[in-house]
């Protein structure tokens, strides 16, 4: 079996406060394992974006604990935190947050530079990572030039230049039509097949589940079941 | 092409809002070329003011107890000059006179004058920077020295135009270049029998004695037997007497005070205008800053975009601003209050200027530091 790259433990996250107090999460365990694509589903305002920041560790829980590669991120200040998103985590958005004024090839090489790595071997990787997710035509392309299906291959190849344990993706299909939401589930399914990469996608969309390994479904902040569909793509 | 992206970001977007990048330059451009006009005057007034005593040839001087600048009207007896020159160490006292005078035009009317009058033969206080005619000719009768400068107010033009002091024909035998008076009324450089002649000082009185000690004499042993054996003078070194004019007129006078004001005034004015606008351009960058932060980015990664910002902002704006500077410099060069440039002064200029940038810059990273990266999720 593959290992655990991310694991939430009785975790439970209070959002707003006082009147507009949010019990978001209620206690939720859940662990996501290299080589897999999981898939989170569950209706609108059931807590999946909010689960996703605190796996992400965006957000810190009111309660549970979070580890990534088996190290605890517990007690972690704001800047501990950058650094294990940026050490271990590749972020995938619904509106994909690309740089308006950077080409395809500098969105994606910011994922190493805010790493520190050098401009050079780094440009190189961005290159590699664009022509992975098909786009090796596009590196000089700004992003208003490029189509959102496009805009959201250039956001994934920059979630994973840095060769990230993990990879969190909140909707990435939402913004896009049929076709172009199977090209990238495709390729969000391919990255999960490295056996030492494990792969979250939150959405509620049903097409998506023939590319996952596992579905996770999640309802009023509680984890209610979870299935492994049999068929796997290709 | 292979620049740090945080540099990249910054000058985007620094560049990206053409109207709030104009209002940052200018904000800059305006604040450091007041500064640098303000101590530009500093530096020209204080050095304007002490002009004389920086042309005089002496190791030491000998005022009146009290003088406050060369300017100030003040007399010493002859005598003291003679019990001067029995000090030993001494080699010579040059009596300098000096005081105002009326200047009679050719045409008519008169313009007050400053006469300054020295042995020519010492020539311990002649003019300087003569473009026509020569200083040995201020030994001829009725001979002057006097500025081109100020022909038009004195009513000549060139060599051997004539004038008239106190009912004493007077004849321009040499032209100087920038000899001016911050005063603005214009010096005149005679004899010294002239000058008591020309302002009325008795024979046997002289307003300063320069001192020159004999060549391995130590000035400060000279200055010891010279306070010791006179009365009611203050001896004093060049450096002294210099300094003591520049405090005189920069601060008793509240001169500087004002001019260091206007210099700071226009540091706070320039910081809140450029504080302001970097203010609302990381506020409108707020939601690429938040990405930044979510894919993991650091503090120091955050705001090295926001200093890189200042920095970019600072050296264009400080670009401008020194040529601009430096066109003042060169317009006011020859006028009654020239503003100097000195490399000392870039420096500093450009010291301020980074400065104000990147304190202008704080309340910005404070706010980016602020930012929840959990914002990208609901966008
Ligand atoms: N900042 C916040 N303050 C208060 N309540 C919040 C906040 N963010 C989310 N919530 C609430 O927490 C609950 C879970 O929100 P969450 O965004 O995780 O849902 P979701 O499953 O991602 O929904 P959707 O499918 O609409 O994106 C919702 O009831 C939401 O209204
Ligand atoms: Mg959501």
């Amino acid at each position: 079996m593959s290992t655990t790259v991310i694991e939430a433990t009785d975790v439970a996250k209070t959002l707003g406060e006082g009147a507009g107090e949010v019990q978001a999460l209620k206690g939720v365990s859940l662990a996501v394992a290299g080589g897999e694509l999981t898939l989170l589903m569950g209706p609108s305002g059931s807590g999946k974006t909010t689960l996703l920041s605190v796996l992400g560790c965006m957000l810190t829980p009111t309660r549970g604990n979070v580890t990534i590669q088996g190290q605890t991120t517990t007690g972690a200040d704001a800047e501990d935190l950058a650094k294990i998103r940026r050490d271990h985590i590749g972020f995938v958005f619904q509106s994909y947050h690309l740089f308006p004024t950077l080409t395809a090839a500098d969105n994606v090489r910011l994922g190493l530079d805010v790493r520190g790595q050098e401009a050079v071997s780094a440009l190189a990787k961005a290159h590699a990572a664009l022509s992975q997710v098909g786009l090796a035509h596009k590196f000089d392309s700004y992003p208003r030039e490029l189509s959102g299906g496009e805009q959201q291959r250039v956001a994934i190849a920059r979630a994973i230049v840095g060769n990230p344990s993990v990879v969190l993706a909140d909707e990435p299909t939402a913004a896009l039509d049929t076709k172009n939401g199977e090209a990238i589930m495709a390729i969000l399914s391919e990255i999960a097949r490295d056996p030492s990469r494990g792969v979250l996608v939150v959405t509620h969309d049903p097409r998506l589940i023939p590319f996952a390994s596992r579905i996770v479904r999640i309802q009023d902040g509680n984890l209610v079941g979870e299935e492994r569909p049999h068929a796997k793509p290709h | 092409m292979n620049v740090s992206l945080t540099f990249k970001l910054a000058s985007r977007n620094l560049f990206h809002d053409r109207i709030r990048f104009v209002a940052t330059i200018v904000g800059i451009v305006f604040s450091i070329v007041l500064v640098n006009v303000q101590m530009g005057l500093y530096l020209g007034f204080g050095r304007m003011v002490t002009t004389m005593v920086d042309h005089a040839t002496a190791d030491l001087w000998i005022v009146p107890a009290g003088t406050k600048s060369f300017e100030d009207p003040s007399q010493l007896d002859e005598r003291l000059r003679f019990r001067a020159l029995s000090i030993d160490g001494v080699a010579s006292a040059s009596p300098v006179v000096i005081g105002f005078a009326e200047w009679r035009l050719p045409a008519g009317g008169t313009t007050p004058v400053f006469i300054v009058g020295s042995e020519i033969r010492t020539a311990s206080l002649s003019p300087w920077d003569v473009v026509e005619g020569n200083v040995s000719a201020l030994s001829i009768p009725s001979a002057v020295a006097v500025d081109r400068s100020y022909f038009d107010r004195l009513g000549v033009s060139k060599l051997d135009d004539r004038a008239e002091i106190r009912q004493q024909k007077v004849q321009v035998v040499a032209i100087t270049r920038g000899v001016r008076s911050f005063t603005t009324t214009p010096y005149v450089f005679t004899a010294l029998d002239r000058a008591r002649a020309f302002t009325g000082m008795p024979a046997d009185k002289a307003a300063y004695f320069l001192v020159q000690v004999k060549p391995g004499a130590n000035i400060e042993t000279v200055r010891r037997g010279l306070t010791a054996s006179l009365r009611d003078v203050e001896v004093l070194t060049t450096t002294e007497f210099r300094n003591r004019s520049r405090d005189f007129w920069l601060f008793d006078t509240g001169a500087g005070a004002a001019l260091f004001a206007g210099a700071l005034l226009g540091m706070i004015v320039g910081t809140v205008i450029v504080a302001q606008t970097l203010y609302s351009s990381t506020k409108e960058h707020l939601p690429e800053f938040a990405t930044l932060r979510a894919i993991g980015a650091s503090g120091t990664y955050l705001y090295k975009v926001i200093i890189w910002q200042a920095l970019l902002s600072a050296v264009i704006g400080f670009g401008l601003a020194a040529s601009i500077g430096y066109v003042v410099v060169y317009a006011t060069a020859e006028s009654a209050l020239p503003i100097m440039m000195t490399p000392g002064l870039t420096a500093i200029l450009f010291s301020l200027t980074v400065v104000m940038c990147v304190v202008s810059a704080i309340a910005a990273i404070v706010k980016v530091m602020r930012i929840d990266p959990a914002t990208v999720f609901s966008r």
